[in-house]
Formats: C-alpha cells, structure tokens, sequence
C-alpha cells in the first residue's frame, strides 16, 4: 500500500464512522417523534426547532447521571460488555460497500473500507458477535433479570441466525459469489426488462426469513425479549447507567444501521439506484460538460446517496414495526424461529437449488 | 369454569402477514394523519389547558362579603367533617366594627390553615359549610417550592377568586 492508498482508506474509514454515528441521533429523533405520531401524540419537540436537538439533550443527561457498578459485578466483562456492543456492528460496516469507485488522478478508490472476496462472511462474523456483549453483560451484573435477558438473547440469537444463515446461503447460491459488490453487480441488471434484478424479487420467501431475523437479531420489538422492558426491567442492561447505557443504546441503533445495510445489499440491489437512472444520470453530467471521469464520480455520488436513502427506508420500516407490533411470549418466539422459519427456509433453498439446476445455472 | 371457544382459522389466518399488513396499515395512517394533518390528542400544557367541568375542585377559598370580612362564622362543621383532617381553626369573638350585620357573624376564625398536602380534595367542607364561606376553587396549578408554602393560610384563603376560579 502507498501513500495515496493509506490516505483514502483512512478517508473512507472516517466518512462512514461519521455517516453511521450521525445517523443514530437522526433515527433516535425520529424513533422519538414518528412513535408519536403513529399513536397521535405530538412526541418530544421542545429542545430546538422540531425538537431536533432531543438526541443531545438525552446523551447530556446520560453522561451526567451517576456511573454506577455494582459491588457484585465481574469488573472487566462488565465493562467490556458495552464496548464490544458498539465495537462488532462498527467493525461489519468494514465489509459493505456503499458505491461503486471514485476515480480521483487516474486512480480508482472503491467506496468499500476492505475488498474482501469472502465480505459477506466478514459482515456476518462481526454481526454474530453481537450475542457476546448480551451474554457478557448478563453474567457479569450478577442479577437475576440480566442473567434471563442474557439467557433469553443468546438462545433468541443462535435459533434465528439459523434461518438466516440458510435465507443467505439461498441468496449466495443465486448470485453466484460471495463478493458483496459482485452481488451489487448481479443487481443493477434488469429482471424482464423492467424490474430491477434485486434479491427481494428472485427470491420472496427468503427475503422474509431474513427480515424476521434481522428483527430478532438486532433485539428490536416484536422480538425484544432480551430487554423485555416489562418483565426483565431492562434485561440484560438493567445494571448499566449512564455512559455504559448510552453505549448499548448506541450499540442498539448501529447494529440496526448494519442490519438495514447487509438487507439492502442483498435483497434491494445495495448501492444501486433504480435501473433507468444511469441514462440520466449521464445526460446530467454532459448537460454539466463532465468528462467521463466527471461522470463516474457524479454518479458515485448518485449510488452513495441511494445507498443512505435505502437504509433510511428500512430504518423508518423498524420504527414503525416497532410501535405496530406487540411483543412475542418466548414460547411463540422459538417456535417461530424452530418450527416455522427453520422448515421454510430449508424448503426455500431446495427449491432454489432445483431452479438454478434447472435453468442450467 | 372456563369456556373453550375454537375458532377456525382459515390458512390466511394462520400465515398471520396479511393480519400484520392490517396492523402497519392503521399505524401508517396515523403517522400520516398527526404528521400532515396535525390530528394529535396531545394537549400543549403550558400554552394550551384543559377545560374541566365547572364542578371541578381544585385549590381552596374562602368568600368574604362587601367589606372584605370573611363569610366564616367558625362553626368547625368544616374541621369535623373533613376526612384528612386537615383544616386547623382557632376561633375567637369577632369585634364589633367587623360586624355590621349584628347576630349573623359574632365569631370569626383568627387562624384557618389548611395543610393542602393532606387535603384530598373531597369536596366535604364545601358541602358542610352553612355560610358558603369554604369553597373550592377550579384551580389546579398548585405546585409550590417548599413545603410550608401548601400550608394555606387565612391570607391566603381569603384571596380573590373570579367566580369559582
Ligand atoms: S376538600 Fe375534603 S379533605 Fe380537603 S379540606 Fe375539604 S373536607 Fe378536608
Ligand atoms: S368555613 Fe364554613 S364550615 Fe368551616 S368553620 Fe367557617 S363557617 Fe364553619
């Protein structure tokens, strides 16, 4: 690596540290404001304009509250439990590629943070770490309600990655690769000449598998019974206060950022914007007189943007589901993932597999 | 004993996404209704108030008449039949020059304290006073910053209230 390289991986990694981090107080505001219109309340808007500013004012009290441990507490898993929920969905957002390339001098810059061949492994690796800091938390407070929480998210967590472990394996078989810009790539063709080729239209069943199981791996309402605000208190963070709570608070919003992202890239086409927007695009930038580097850049923008709108579209899709759905009982939510996503999805991916034998794949 | 009632679920039924299509459906149309409509049931408190019955009770008076003499006669029907017991009077002969209407008004209150704290709002005192002079006002703004300021005095009581308040 030279120079030029150690600077625009640097560049890359602070643009989407800021993108993520920034867009968790933007979904804060508005997990805050659109529950309460979906259940016609006004919502928090008295701290700045729109009540904009609700998000700082929540982490200024956070971080002033009094930091508490408890006598109990396994000191070092008790700390590291908060840092490693923020850390593992961060580390994800390495593998997933939010453009296409930059071209800067007579060089390309992949808007990616590492070109793994095997990225959708490294994104899956780092999101299954999330059971850790649930686990760790739970047995280092020393608490009867955390050890449930704990209890409750890590067996929640390996029965759903099941279904989506196999919902991806029938995504994998379609697409050929395990290179997620190759599945981009797959996408920004068409389907009958119309259609965009995303993975939601190939493959429906699949794509609700996976929905379900991000819901139930990222702890979101209706599949929140690892915090189980009222039985468990507060589940596995009931002993957390101040800083130590923000950071799961955060962890929370970023691992559903990293989840809406692996969801786009694999079932709505990833950066790619809609099919008919490269034409115009394109007369865009001869209109403007760019070059066809001027052409690509503007249209790196163009993918980036899609990108950051996509993940707002599922974004908004996890609030409202949170404030429609109530929540499951245990019983209801391991028979969903066991007896109904588990049978589905293995039927799905035979069926899948008979396809691609058939078509000659 | 327990009822068992069945229902027949038909397979649309029990693959349940048609149900939850039902459920974003009405959720989306309220985000869409508070958002652009601004149908909210919020009430704006400091700006905006409730408007609550006439009947409403609230923050304590005590009437007085023309000369602002209180209409308290210190009959302690009041302090008898207060649940809370929380009305504390002492009485004393009223003067003369206080006293244009000769018989009607021949004692009066030197102290009436009312420990709002305790208080619960029953409404008791009104209904037992003969001269009207224990009221309840619609007043329900009553936060104080300490304690002894809710420890309503004759003073107090014998503020001007509008109407009921
Ligand atoms: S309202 Fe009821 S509790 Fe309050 S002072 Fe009157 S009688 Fe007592
Ligand atoms: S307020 Fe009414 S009930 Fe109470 S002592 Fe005075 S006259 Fe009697």
């Amino acid at each position: 690596m030279d120079l030029f390289e150690w600077i625009a991986l640097i560049l890359k990694l602070v643009f989407v540290l800021a993108a993520v981090l920034n867009t968790v107080p933007i979904v804060v505001w508005f997990e805050r404001r659109g529950s309460a219109w979906m259940q016609g309340r006004v919502g928090p808007n008295r701290v700045g304009p729109f009540g904009l500013m609700q998000p700082i004012a929540d982490v200024i009290k956070f971080i002033f509250k009094e930091d508490f441990v408890p006598e109990q507490a396994s000191k070092f898993f008790y700390h590291a439990a908060p840092v490693l929920a923020a850390v593992a969905p961060l580390a994800a957002f390495a593998a997933i590629p939010f453009g296409s390339y930059l071209i800067i001098g007579d060089r390309q810059v992949p808007l990616q943070i590492a070109q793994l061949d095997v990225g959708i492994l490294a994104a899956l690796a780092f999101a299954g770490l999330e059971v850790y800091p649930v686990m760790l938390s739970g047995w280092a407070s020393n608490n009867k309600y955390s050890t449930f929480g704990a209890l409750r998210g890590s067996s929640q967590m390996v029965s759903y990655e099941i279904g989506l472990g196999l919902a991806l394996v029938s995504m994998l078989m379609i697409y050929g690769t395990l290179d997620l810009n190759a599945m981009v790539k797959y996408q920004e063709q068409t389907l009958w000449g119309f259609l965009p080729s995303w993975g939601v239209f190939l493959n429906p069943v699949a794509f609700v598998i996976f929905l379900v199981a991000i819901f139930a791996e990222t702890n979101r309402l209706p599949f929140d019974l690892p915090e189980g605000d009222a039985e468990l208190v507060g589940g596995y963070h009931t002993e957390y206060g101040s800083t130590k709570f923000l950071m799961f608070f955060f962890a929370e919003y970023i691992a559903m950022i990293m989840a809406s992202s692996l969801l786009i890239t694999l079932f709505f086409g990833g950066y790619a914007p809609l099919p008919g927007m490269k034409a115009g695009v394109d007369v865009l930038a001869s209109a403007l007189g760019f070059g066809s580097v001027g052409t690509q850049n503007l249209w790196a923008v163009v993918q980036v943007l899609s990108m950051i709108f996509k993940v707002g579209c599922v974004m908004f899709f996890f609030v409202w589901v949170r404030w429609t759905f109530p929540r499951f009982r245990f019983d209801q939510l391991m028979d969903l993932g066991w007896k109904i996503l588990f049978p589905l999805a293995l039927i799905n991916l035979l069926v899948v597999a008979i396809f691609i034998a058939m078509l000659g794949g | 004993m327990a009822i068992i009632v069945s229902r027949k679920e038909r397979f649309l039924d029990k693959l349940y996404i048609p149900a939850l299509l039902v459920g974003l459906k009405v959720t989306f149309r309220r985000f869409f209704e508070s958002l652009f409509l601004g149908r909210t049931m919020t009430i704006q408190y400091p700006e905006q108030k409730r408007e609550y019955s006439q009947r409403f009770r609230g923050e304590h008076f005590i009437s007085v008449d023309a000369n602002k003499v209180e209409n308290c006669t210190s009959c302690y029907l009041c302090q008898t039949v207060c649940p809370a017991e929380c009305i504390t009077i002492i009485a004393e002969e009223r003067p003369n020059d206080q006293n244009p209407y000769g018989v009607r008004k021949e004692k009066r209150p030197v102290r009436f304290d009312i420990d709002a704290l305790r208080c619960c709002f029953c409404g008791f005192c009104e209904e037992a006073c003969p001269k009207d002079a224990i009221k309840l006002s619609r007043n329900y703004e009553m936060a104080v910053e300490t304690r002894a300021q809710a420890f309503y005095d004759l003073d107090h009581l014998k503020r001007e209230v509008k109407g009921r308040g």
